[in-house]
């Protein structure tokens, strides 16, 4: 048993070093090379500042502009490192709010959020993920359906026309991958972005 | 449901059936120590770890020096971590300036990892270094893999062995398998990742400005690396907080599927090399038949359950199922596949917040985790957990005519069925003891953040989680205390070392024992008559142990959520 002690320091020291340092490092500089944009993490710049990752979620209040989802993400309260307090959001501490089917805290929250869109959009129904939060917190896609269902403030706060802004809609919709694997989405900075670039023309 | 999520759910299972064959060929030849086609670039490596640890890759092992070796093991990858997470602040790759790490959770973390179990109850981006990330987690993710197959070798030895004392060398399994299974697919996976959009940097946290004029602060670091080995080795532990939920952990669709098989593969792939070891690739489908049969009742009931949504949406008008907690690339289906999945296997990774599913969709992957993770289960875990189901079936079986148990060979006798019972006892002492503890301290109630039945199956699910070396949560629980720390950090110790003692005991007395051929009289383990045993025993088994606790958590909550009771 006791020759096995020099083998369990020295075989773990050097495989350590393999799979902890030498394998990351090497896939950093690999990746770096090859593949440098989604590496460093999708950013998108504007006027050479970075204004956010095209994979993150931001969040969205203004009337002209598209809303995701709600975000469950915190942050430590500034007065109370113990407590926290919400940052929706917040790309730093992703988390979702983890109440679950029979809770009231959550259905109260859904219940308002669900009369506010009602008021906004009457004619539609409200879809679900539009009111309910998403696991990480930064989501960065609505579905089509919650995009279209913004469609009417949107175009009144940018006055646009409702056909223009759908069809930014349409041209930002991505469809399942090979037809086949995920959900129909929107992803909600790039709608954003796109509308801001229609209106400057 | 719908029928293009059915589509994707058949699709998973045809591709991870299609990888059986040639994954577990190749790793028999390399468990077997044959050359492969990556001999010529990997052999010098592997002779140089020998000789500097100073290893005779010929001399093999008593299972118990075996069992010391891989505990020796773990000792060291224990203070490596714990070390580098007390240390993080002085040690540098921390661009975000992280603080050293308190001493239990540290603990926990370090236990966590070693275990394979990979539970979080540290914050990913808000709590750890770039360092620790790769040099405390990555290779841990690496090593604590490699540990699992290897033990599983070892017990598939014992079976295929006949009349020796030996049951191969920890050493010698541990290192080719990171060099020639674990590693090499790593490297092309992380490329793979990058491609869809994972980050892989050591460029600290960004600040963005958003279009609203707002900050953003946007965690960054060597993620693509760290995934690749969490998903293929099992582990789960997240690079973020909300682990593959998160869009740099998990960026698409196609790389959440991608996930999903590697999360099977290796585990899968074992059956056949358990097949090929005792000379009948049946006997390893008969197995992988069993598990499929649990997993697709599984399937079906979460995305089921989810697609329904709860009756609190629907009293809203809120139609498209229980999307809370949910991502909308992933949606419905691949979110339920996902977490059925991940407790299938003793992986812990998530797309979705399991504490925001329904209550039976949440049912299920606490099922599949007291079941012991047999259905595919942890790289090497699930085989051998499995194997010692098998070993009380057929030892029911030989009760049932009145013979002495036969399987692939060898006589089940007292100390096999002693030692099976033995690693099967110890998760339910271990999960339900420190539940009933939790629930009758004030302190630890206080943890829980959903209130009624549903804070009751938060506590379950992390002890249930920690001594299936899962990792996965309810994560709604405040687990970061001194008191879930310490007793997470018991549980996980003794539900993966406490399997593993008796598993390797089984393994030494099975290697040691002539092999019989089979006879007019033997059971036969390759048809549907042995599967239909195996899964009769495990859920009687199972279901005797801990269906009373699922009627005070899931079920008594799935019966207020249809009467819109909430709490």
């Amino acid at each position: 048993m006791l020759r096995e002690i020099r083998p369990a320091i020295l075989v773990l020291v050097v495989l350590t070093a393999i799979t902890g340092l030498a394998y990351p490092l090497a896939m950093t500089a690999i990746a770096g090379a090859i593949l440098p944009k989604q590496a460093q993490g999708s950013l998108i710049e504007k006027n050479g500042k970075v204004i956010g990752s095209a994979l993150i979620g931001q969040e969205f209040k203004e009337g002209k502009y598209f809303h995701g989802r709600p975000s469950a993400t915190v942050t430590p309260d500034p007065s109370d490192s113990s407590k926290t307090v919400p940052a929706p959001y917040n790309a730093a501490n992703s988390g979702g709010s983890n109440l679950g089917p029979t809770s009231k805290a959550l259905n109260d929250r859904v219940k308002a959020d669900v009369e506010q869109l009602k008021a906004e959009n009457p004619s539609a129904s409200v879809p679900v993920d539009l009111v309910t939060t998403s696991a990480s917190g930064l989501d960065p896609d609505i579905s089509p359906e919650a995009a279209l269902f913004q469609v009417p403030r949107v175009a009144k706060a940018r006055s646009m026309s409702e056909e223009q802004v759908r069809q930014l809609v349409t041209q930002n919709t991505q469809g399942r991958f090979a037809g086949l694997l995920g959900e129909p989405r929107v992803n909600v900075l790039a709608l954003n972005l796109a509308l801001d670039g229609a209106t400057a023309k | 449901m719908t029928v293009i999520g059915w589509i994707q759910i058949v699709l998973y299972c045809a591709i991870v059936l299609a990888l059986v064959k040639p994954l577990g060929w190749y790793m028999t030849r390399v468990f077997n120590g044959e050359r492969t086609f990556l001999s010529p670039v990997l052999r010098p490596v592997e002779r140089g770890i020998y000789w500097i640890g100073g290893v005779d890759e010929r001399r093999e092992q008593h299972w118990l020096t075996y069992t010391v070796a891989m505990l020796l093991f773990h000792i060291g990858g224990f203070f490596i971590i714990y070390g580098l997470m007390r240390l993080q602040a002085a040690l540098p790759f921390n661009p975000a300036g992280q603080t050293a790490v308190a001493e239990d959770l540290s603990f926990n973390t370090a236990i966590s990892f070693i275990t394979n179990t990979n539970w979080q109850n540290y914050g990913g981006e808000s709590t750890l270094s770039y360092l620790v990330q790769m040099l405390g987690l990555t290779h841990q993710n690496f090593l604590s893999a490699a540990t699992g197959i290897a033990l599983a070798v070892a017990l598939i030895r014992g079976f295929s062995r006949s009349s020796m004392r030996t049951v191969g060398n920890f050493w010698v399994d541990v290192v080719r398998c990171t060099l020639y299974v674990l590693l090499p697919i790593c490297i092309v996976y992380a490329l793979f990742l990058v491609s869809q959009g994972m980050p892989q940097t050591l460029q600290p946290y960004v600040d963005a400005t958003t279009l609203e004029g707002g900050k953003q602060t946007i965690a960054l670091g060597p993620v693509a690396s760290q995934v690749a080995i969490k998903m293929l080795g099992t582990n789960g532990g997240g690079f973020f907080n909300a682990n593959a939920a998160h869009p740099f952990e998990n960026p698409t669709a196609l790389s959440n599927f991608v996930q999903m098989i590697s999360i099977f593969a290796l585990g899968a792939a074992l059956t056949n090399v358990f097949g090929r070891m005792v000379g009948n690739e049946r006997q390893g489908w008969a197995i992988l038949a069993v598990m499929g049969v649990l997993f697709i009742a599984g399937v079906t009931v979460t995305y089921w359950a989810e697609a329904n949504g709860t009756t609190a949406l629907q009293a809203l008008g809120l139609t498209g199922g229980n999307m809370e907690g949910k991502e909308v690339r992933f949606g419905i289906v691949a979110s339920s596949l996902f977490a059925v999945v991940t407790t299938a296997a003793s992986c812990g990774a998530v797309n979705a917040m399991h504490d925001s599913f329904t209550a039976l969709g949440g049912m299920i992957p606490l099922i599949n985790m007291q079941l012991g993770e047999i259905i595919v289960g942890g790289v090497g875990a699930g085989l051998y957990g499995m194997l010692l189901f098998v070993v009380l079936a057929i030892f029911v079986a030989g009760l049932m005519v009145g013979r002495t148990p036969e399987y692939v060979g060898k006589k089940i006798e007292a100390r096999e069925v002693k030692m099976a019972m033995l690693a099967i006892l110890v998760l339910p002492l271990m999960y339900l003891g420190w539940t009933s503890v939790a629930v009758v301290l004030p302190s630890a109630v206080a943890s829980m953040a959903n209130a009624g039945p549903h804070g009751f199956t938060e506590v379950l699910y992390a002890f249930t989680s920690a001594t299936g070396n899962n990792g996965s949560a309810f994560a709604g629980l405040s687990g970061n205390t001194f008191f879930y720390n310490l007793t997470l950090a018991c549980s996980m110790f003794v539900g993966r070392f406490f399997m593993i003692v008796p598993a390797m005991a089984i393994a030494g007395s099975l290697a040691e024992k002539k092999s019989h051929p089979p006879s007019a009289g033997t059971f036969p383990t390759t048809g549907g008559l042995f599967v239909g045993l195996v899964v009769g025993v495990i859920l009687i088994i199972g279901g005797l142990t801990f269906f009373p606790a699922l009627a005070l958590g899931p079920i008594v909550e799935h019966l207020a959520m249809n009467a819109n009771t909430l709490f």
